[in-house]
């Protein structure tokens, strides 16, 4: 187990293509960090420079005290979970666990130890003579974390490791991944698009955009005060609602609303407000800081219900318990708090 | 398909077992041939059963041979043949799965360069550089040697070809993991790619053993000392008689004979084969 630190980690293609300008990071010792983005952020480059699948171009990575940038990924003290699991089809379960062991040089009743072990913590014991023909998905998942927990590894690399199952593998499996985290202690790395597993497995989040870290900080951090009008659509489901409005004198202007803005905003002119949906509660038409809003359409999820609306021409969304009667136009107010306000230019939060 | 037309099985049947009888009714023919006397063929009317020599023909074929003609036994024809293609079968696998690793797994100077040169040569066979190849086997001396029956037909873009093309079916995660997993380039061959390709390899062997044991004109021009000769162009020398009639009885069972292996090879390789050709596991 060890700590893994970035300092000013790039990585440039070899057509000139910048995949990561310059990444800074520290990973405490035993630590979940989740690495999350759209596709094409650089997240599962950065987690392939960590495991050594992918040379590093600037910067030094150090996986403890020791700084891995050219040592081979066998090497490096850490094993990779992988999307499509990459276990070897003509090898048995317990044969697909044993390899890396054996090409160690570990003794055989080491590995027998090992491998034993870690099919009981899997609970994959009654598969460990099948081939990984013949397992199901979220079977092979677990095979696949197998073959990274008898290496006893100083850190976990997981790359989009549930993208391949059903939703409700997903989740169950998420819970796995996380008790199993927690259980072991060993410093992981989760790569995702998933801002849901994001939020649920991380001790800390990663939001990374076009390269750059847009934000770094604990699930309830990143989610109460997003860092930018990026991570802020991007976190949380459903997502917030962005809205362009004119602030002056403490308050905004958004159509005919009048919003209050909090004490520390002192910007003048245009601004980004996000709302959440959840933090928008319909009121009676005409009560002060409501939000007018037309109906577009309506999600029913069961237990709420989503509607869809528009509010001075940009699109706005409002979380309703599913007993609320909706017609054609109702009005929102938000809960105090829970206006986010963001610098209109640079997409910085500025509250 | 679920059709129950009993009329549309019965002409599927018909026409299967037509196409059936026209490519055995040759063969059953030549088996005849081979169970008659030397003279029965020659008189114009061709029996249609077996006949009486059986034994007498295929055993002065395999321990003496046609004496009269020049030609060696035909155990010794047949091992020949046997040597030079599995020779050929075994080299070619050997060398084509070894560039499709390189070119596949590998990043190095010239690496098109390389893979274009072999895709090249898929367009000249052995008949059109057999001139230039014959002055290089015979510089080397190696003209009636094994060697030279053998070599020059061992490089295969073709063979090449269809391992890159298996190998790129692989996915990248699978070397990646090796890579973690601790193994080197030739450990990620061995342990993995080499077992994955099992059905490939046994597919292209059979190929590969036919396409050898049928080499007719490389022989006939590389070997001039009977010892070396195969069985293929054997048979041509039998038939090849001056001022006399070529006895088809001791042709036709060299024929028969000369069918064998190629037939077992199928015959026992065939589940191996099919898989190889129609499986994607990976």
């Amino acid at each position: 187990m060890a700590a893994i630190t970035l300092e000013g980690v790039g990585k440039t293609y070899a057509g000139g293509v910048d995949a990561l300008p310059s990444i800074d990071l520290n990973i405490a010792d035993g630590e979940f960090v989740v690495l999350v983005g759209p596709s094409g952020c650089g997240k599962s480059t950065l987690l392939r420079m960590i495991a050594g699948l992918e040379s590093v171009t600037r910067g030094t990575i150090r996986i403890g005290e020791r700084v891995v940038n050219t040592v081979e990924p066998a090497e490096r003290d850490i094993a990779m979970v992988f999307q499509n699991y990459a276990l070897y089809p003509h090898m048995t379960v317990r044969q697909n666990l044993a390899y890396g062991l054996k090409n160690r040089k570990m003794a055989k009743d080491e590995i027998a130890r090992r491998v034993d072990e870690a099919a009981k913590i899997l609970e994959i014991g009654p598969y460990l003579d099948r081939k990984p023909k013949a397992l199901s998905g979220g079977q092979r998942q677990r095979v696949a974390m197998g073959r990274a927990i008898v290496r006893e590894p100083a850190a976990f690399l997981f790359d989009e490791p549930l993208s391949n199952l059903d939703a409700k593998l997903r989740v169950q499996m998420r819970g796995e991944i996380k008790q199993l985290q927690a259980r072991l202690g060993t410093t992981s790395i989760y790569v995702t698009h998933d801002q849901l597993e994001a939020m649920t497995l991380a001790h800390r989040l990663v939001v990374l955009n076009a390269g750059r870290i847009e934000q770094v900080g604990t699930p309830l951090e990143v989610y109460r005060k997003p860092a930018s009008t990026f991570v802020a659509a991007f976190i949380g489901s459903p997502a917030m609602s962005l809205l362009t409005a004119e602030a002056a004198g403490g308050v905004a202007r958004l159509g005919d609303a009048t919003l209050a803005l909090p004490a520390d905003v002192t910007a003048i002119g245009e601004v980004v407000l996000g709302l959440r949906p959840e933090d928008l509660t319909p009121v009676p038409a005409g009560t002060e800081g409501a939000i007018p809003m037309t109906v577009s359409y309506i999600e029913e999820l069961g237990a709420q219900r989503l509607i869809h609306g528009q509010t001075a021409g940009q699109g706005i969304v409002c979380a309703v318990p599913s007993d609320v009667e909706v017609g054609a136009s109702l009005a929102v107010l938000p809960s105090s708090g829970a206006l986010h306000v963001f610098d209109a230019k640079s997409g910085r939060r500025v509250n | 398909m679920v059709e129950n037309r009993p009329l549309l099985n019965i002409l599927a049947h018909v026409v299967l077992i037509l196409g059936v009888a026209i490519v055995a009714f040759p063969i059953y023919v030549a088996f005849i041939a081979s169970t008659h006397g030397p003279t029965d063929f020659l008189s114009g009317l061709i029996p249609l059963g077996p006949g009486h020599n059986i034994v007498p023909t295929y055993k002065t074929m395999l321990t003496n041979g046609m004496a009269s003609a020049g030609m060696p036994p035909l155990w010794l024809q047949m091992g020949n043949s046997l040597i030079m293609a599995l020779s050929i079968s075994i080299g070619k696998i050997a060398i084509s799965i070894i560039s499709a690793f390189a070119i596949v797994y590998f990043r190095f100077p010239g690496r098109s360069v390389a893979f274009w040169l072999i895709f090249v040569t898929l367009m000249m066979p052995v008949e059109v550089r057999i001139l230039p190849t014959y002055k290089v086997v015979a510089d080397l001396g190696m003209l009636n040697t094994y060697a030279g029956l053998t070599i020059p037909l061992i490089a295969s873009a073709t063979a090449t070809f269809l391992f890159r093309q298996v190998f790129l079916t692989i996915p990248d995660e699978l070397m990646e993991a090796a890579r973690i997993d601790g193994a080197g380039p030739m450990k990620f061959f061995w342990d993995i790619l080499l077992p994955m390709s099992r059905n490939n390899i046994a597919a292209l062997f059979v190929i590969l053993f036919i396409y050898g044991w049928n080499q007719y004109l490389w022989p006939l021009v590389v070997t001039t000392d009977t010892s070396h000769y195969t069985i293929v162009m054997g048979i041509k020398r039998m038939a090849d008689v001056t001022d006399a009639q070529p006895q088809w009885n001791y042709i036709m069972a060299t024929a028969i004979l000369a069918m064998l292996p190629p037939v077992l090879v199928v015959i026992f390789m065939q589940k191996l084969f099919v898989k190889g050709l129609i499986e994607t596991e990976k």
